[in-house]
């Protein structure tokens, strides 16, 4: 089952840079993750957050450096190790919702097609119904994904990844859509998910509330280094990497004052993270 | 009055006044063509080039449900059914090869550096140049038809496909990886599905060209067919025949594409409404 006494190392971080050409993305990350923990990454816009976390998923490797996974190197595509949340396009448009969970359990069987059929189609079809049911889609199983809200397509999104049993799962921006009431009731889902299922979670946002009071732990991307003549000389770090729940005011007011600027500044842009 | 019109921009007619316009200059191209023809008619009540609506009614009665003298077949259906069948083969085939070809290429990038610069070069040959090819490799029966309208409009529907694969989001094929899904359920089940609405899509637009190759190669070597038919009468200047079997092949563009929307919508409930 789990290893809930494990302070074993699950992701290391070792010296990792990131270089798309002569533009330096992300440099020096050096970084351990326990099991269990729920980080959330904040950052300015294109400070390198999300390549971060495309580098755990497995669609971006690391130009310098090593990350590993349990003493490995992390593996250069997508697995059913690492569930995934991006801000939209995450559920499949044709499926209906309860379709789109019955289709993650299908995926786990290795078939030409991933179809079920008898039992196994039963089994798939309860658990699923479950699932949907703890993320508070119960009353919408039959609805197509284009019939449900920003919101409710989030919440069917988690369901899909987390009925596959991910150790880690990574949430990119998966709230920067919605509206702030509804925001809540997702902080609320994600951290009953994390508990119950034991998940490592990575979280990447725009909101630093939300990095303060959500989760475990909250990693600041950064420039630590800067040339204003050649903006991308240098790449973003972790600048801080803070315990949740310990951060004085004064902190949470600077860590603001550095990202927010250039965040608002680069907001009518769409994101090329 | 005058103050109160809107400016002419800014009009809109209402329902009702949308379909009489739209029935308009048919009425007028009905009419034109009725007073010209009986002009004609009663100077040289034996000419051929505007007949009257009911000797062309005579003709296509004829053709339609008095058996040819000759083979005892009833013509215009005979024609029909030949024509629709080499059309529907054709089109069916060039469905089947491109949407193979464009879901690969489209969702498989080393499929994609295989095949596309075959693809374009392809897509490039005038279809109608290959005909006498067609004709030498495999007679003049029905494969040479049926393949050339395939050949025609099959490099169009893999390009279509092909596009309409890479428009499907990257993150929908990452998300499936993550849920365990192999490259040959990532295809099956993510993209093949989403690309069937659009393939039904690409089909009606390639019809038009399908029809074209279609009549050309009728018209060329063939013993029935609407296209063999009017290029057959017009030896003897019949547009009695020649005009309402063109109206009959316009109506049946119409119905298969109209059909085929239909199809989509039945089909696929979710497709319209997902783009936006």
């Amino acid at each position: 089952m789990s290893k809930t006494a494990s302070k074993e190392t699950m992701i290391q971080a070792k010296n990792i840079g990131k270089r798309y050409g002569q533009d330096v993305i992300l440099e020096r990350v050096n970084v351990n993750v326990e099991e269990g923990e729920f980080i959330t990454l904040v950052g300015a816009s294109g400070c390198g957050k999300s390549t971060f976390l495309k580098m755990i998923l497995g669609i971006e490797s690391a130009t310098e450096g090593e990350l590993l996974l349990d003493g490995k190197p992390i593996p250069n595509e997508p697995g059913s190790d690492r569930g995934i949340v991006f801000q939209q396009y995450s559920v499949f448009p044709h499926m209906t919702v309860l379709e789109n969970v019955i289709a993650a359990k299908g995926f786990q069987k290795s078939s030409i097609t991933g179809y079920l059929f008898g039992k196994e189609k039963k089994a798939a079809k309860q658990e699923a119904t479950d699932m949907l049911e703890q993320v508070g889609l119960g009353h919408a199983l039959h609805r197509y994904p284009h019939e449900l809200s920003g919101g409710m397509k989030q919440r069917l999104a988690i369901a899909q990844a987390v009925i596959c049993k991910p150790r880690i799962l990574l949430l990119d921006e998966p709230f920067g859509a919605l509206d702030p009431g509804i925001r809540a009731d997702m902080h609320t889902l994600v951290l009953d998910l994390w508990r119950k299922h034991k998940l490592t979670i990575f979280m990447v946002t725009h909101d630093l509330k939300e990095g303060f009071y959500l989760g475990t732990r909250l990693w600041v991307f950064d420039k630590l280094r800067h040339d204003p003549h050649s903006p991308n000389a240098y790449g973003a770090s972790i600048t801080y990497d803070l315990p949740v729940g310990h951060t004085a005011t004064p902190l949470f007011e600077e860590i603001d004052q550095r990202i927010r600027p250039l965040n608002t500044a680069e907001q009518p842009i769409s994101s090329m993270e | 009055m005058g103050k109160s019109m809107k400016k002419l921009i800014n009009y809109k007619p209402n329902r009702t006044n949308t379909i009489l316009l739209g029935l308009l200059p048919f009425a007028l191209l009905i009419i034109v063509y009725m007073v010209s023809s009986d002009a004609r008619l009663a100077i040289n009540p034996n000419d051929k080039l505007l007949p009257a609506f009911s000797q062309m009614g005579e003709s296509m009665y004829r053709m339609a449900f008095e058996p040819s003298k000759r083979s005892g077949e009833l013509l215009f259906w005979q024609d029909t059914t030949s024509s629709l069948m080499r059309l529907g083969l054709g089109v069916l085939i060039a469905g089947f090869v491109g949407l193979f070809v464009g879901l690969l290429t489209g969702a498989l990038p080393i499929f994609a550096a295989g095949f596309s610069p075959l693809l374009t070069v392809v897509s490039l040959v005038p279809p109608l140049a290959l005909l006498p090819i067609l004709f030498i490799v495999v007679g003049l029966g029905e494969v040479s038809k049926i393949t050339l309208i395939a050949i025609g409009i099959t490099p169009f529907i893999a390009r279509d496909i092909q596009r309409r694969t890479q428009e499907i989001p990257a993150e929908q094929l990452v998300k499936a990886q993550t849920l365990g899904a192999s490259t040959s359920q990532i295809l099956i089940r993510v993209v093949l599905p989403q690309i069937m609405p659009k393939l039904i899509d690409a089909i009606r637009l390639s019809l038009g060209a399908g029809w074209l190759f279609l009549i050309a190669a009728e018209a060329i070597a063939s013993t029935d067919g609407l296209g063999y038919r009017i290029f057959l009468v017009r030896r003897y200047l019949s547009m009695d025949v020649i005009l309402p079997y063109v109206a009959w092949i316009t109506f049946l563009a119409f119905l298969v594409d109209f059909l085929l929307s239909k199809l989509n919508r039945r089909l696929f409930p979710w497709s319209l409404e997902a783009k936006s």
